[in-house]
């Protein structure tokens, strides 16, 4: 079994109490989703020790953090974690490098770690500059180079970009792409954004009210019930997939995932890329027969896996299974019962659109 | 202008309790001030109220109480016997002493305010860049409450300088010792010398108003360096 991060806490709050005892792979991004007031930020809170009253255990790959039951309890300042909290919380009497430096002295962190997250997030020319004439994203991309300064074992982000406007938002994800993709750090990622989770995440824990509603494998925990019941318009499938052809005539690409392939828009792609598709529930339809006269593209064979109700009582989630994939489609109670589906049946998932989240 | 001699050493004497009260000042007042600004203690409101208390009683009344205090008969008047020190009333030390009680509100309100401004966050931030909670307040709180710190010094000073019933009641009026600029132009005025009275009092006239602009001037300005 490879590394873990166990997190048992137990938090009471005047609105809610949080409760959680999880297991998370100690690699990778794991997205932790919920509406606001789930106790996402409470979580994330717990496991820095930034919560005093909070009890439980925090123990990451053997190391334990925290412990009440055998009186450890490790202070903040001694916990190898870096925070990137929802304002960028910059300190304002330092200038940019001040606050880069800050971590830096104070820790085992080496300038050229430091220098790599510079360069990573782009952020060499703003060293001189005072925090106050940063940009919101820039602030919020020297925060995060600040707290990967410490050479931290656990990287926690509360919705970092949740203070930035739609265009700064894509400014920023390039570079939380390369930090998952270049810095062997486990993180967690607190969001409310289900386009964050289907970008980054490899591991998605669904939290309400307080308590783990799902865990697991981001495409997973998508697919299944307990989303479904969450997530309202952006139940869907995601699939990690592969170019495998490019057709030039008509600017499409072909990527296959692990039970079928789809042909969707050539962005620019190239044969081998490895890519990330979401197809939302509301963009699938089924067919009992191959049909042939249509314009949709896009007819994924599979298995009926179940056939489970909806937020509203005229709809239903039919989960077609295409190997180990899932695909869900959201159709009518109605349709379901003039087509006779059960669960079991071979039938042709018809996917109308198609994302590529990465 | 025409400063007597003894008006000199009453303004040299003035500047000296004046710094001696500040200094004093900043050094208590700032954990005080933190305490009152974090705490969730059941005794913070009433702390905070006797801090306060200097701002509403009469001088005379807390002078009175300090000369109490302070004489043979007092209780920290028996602890200096005791201690070898003499009676603290009607010196240098007894008068700093009054000083640092009458002028806390205007140290420690001024820091209070900077620190709950400040909020939690800076602190919880320095302690996930590995700094110990006394090193996050010596290299975050302090400097972030800096425009604080030049206020409570500003006031606490000027508010030192322009003290009279606490130095009439435990300082008497001997000179070089606690004979203050407020009391030599009371003393001129009882002696009728009205042209010494008026540049001693012109004299405090000016010193205020350069305070008050001094305040007023770093205040907007810290405003905008921080928005």
């Amino acid at each position: 079994m490879s590394a873990q991060l166990h997190v048992r806490v137990q938090l009471p709050r005047t609105d809610f109490s949080l409760d959680v005892d999880v297991h998370l792979p100690a690699q990778g991004i794991t997205a932790v989703y919920g509406v606001s007031g789930s106790g996402k930020t409470s979580l994330l809170r717990a496991v820095a020790g930034l919560e005093p009253q909070a009890r439980g255990r925090v123990d990451l790959a053997g190391q334990v953090w925290q412990d009440d039951a055998q009186g450890i309890c490790w202070p903040t300042h001694q916990r190898p974690l870096g925070y990137v909290f929802q304002e960028a919380s910059l300190f304002e009497h330092l200038d940019v490098q001040g606050n880069l430096s800050f971590g830096l002295r104070r820790s085992a962190g080496q300038q050229h770690t430091l220098d790599a997250a510079i360069e990573l997030l782009g952020i060499g020319g703003l060293l001189k500059r005072r925090v106050q004439q940063l940009s919101g994203g820039e602030r919020q991309r020297v925060a995060i180079a600040r707290a990967l300064s410490t050479q931290p074992a656990l990287l926690l982000l509360d919705e970092p970009l949740s203070a930035l406007d739609a265009a700064r938002r894509q400014d920023i994800l390039p570079w939380l792409e390369k930090l998952r993709d270049e810095l062997q750090l486990p993180m967690l990622y607190v969001t409310h954004a289900m386009d964050e989770v289907a970008r980054l995440a490899d591991t998605l824990l669904l939290m309400h009210q307080g308590r783990v509603q799902a865990v697991g494998p981001v495409s997973e925990v998508l697919s299944g019930r307990d989303a479904s019941l969450m997530l309202g318009d952006d139940v869907g499938a995601l699939l990690d997939a592969q170019v495998q052809a490019l057709d030039q005539a008509w600017h499409l690409a072909k990527v296959g995932f692990d039970g079928g392939a789809m042909w969707l828009r050539d962005t620019g792609l190239a044969v081998g890329q490895k890519v990330r598709l979401r197809v939302l529930a509301r963009d699938v339809s089924i067919n009992v027969q191959p049909a042939t006269d249509t314009s949709i593209q896009n007819h994924v064979p599979g298995v009926v896996q179940s056939i489970t109700p909806d937020l509203h009582p005229s709809q239903v989630l039919v989960r077609v299974a295409c190997g180990p994939s899932v695909l869900l489609a959201r159709v009518t109670a109605r349709a379901v019962h003039g087509l006779g589906l059960r669960v079991g049946q071979a039938v042709w998932a018809q996917v109308k659109s198609v994302a590529l989240v990465k | 202008m025409n400063f007597s001699p003894d008006d000199y050493k009453a303004v040299w004497l003035t500047l000296q309790l004046a710094t001696a009260t500040t200094l004093l000042l900043l050094l208590l007042a700032t954990p005080l001030a933190w305490w009152l600004a974090r705490s969730r203690s059941v005794w913070r409101t009433p702390v905070s109220a006797v801090v306060a208390l200097p701002l509403v009683l009469p001088p005379t009344v807390l002078g009175f109480y300090l000369l109490v205090a302070l004489g043979p008969n007092g209780p920290v008047g028996q602890f200096t016997q005791w201690a070898g020190w003499g009676s603290l009333a009607f010196s240098f030390t007894g008068l700093l002493l009054g000083s640092v009680i009458y002028s806390l509100p205007f140290a420690v309100q001024p820091l209070q305010h900077a620190f709950e401004a400040m909020g939690t966050r800076p602190m919880e931030v320095a302690a996930t860049l590995r700094a110990s909670p006394w090193d996050a307040f010596f290299s975050v709180a302090l400097p972030l409450a800096r425009p604080g710190f030049v206020t409570a010094a500003i006031l606490s000073f000027a508010h030192t300088v322009g003290e009279f019933g606490v130095v009439l009641m435990i300082g008497g009026n001997i000179p070089d010792t606690t004979r203050v600029v407020s009391t030599q132009i009371y003393g001129h005025v009882e002696a009728m010398q009205y042209d010494q009275a008026h540049s001693l009092a012109g004299l405090m006239l000016v010193f205020s108003f350069v305070v008050l602009m001094a305040v007023a001037w770093f205040n907007q300005r810290g405003s905008r360096v921080t928005p």
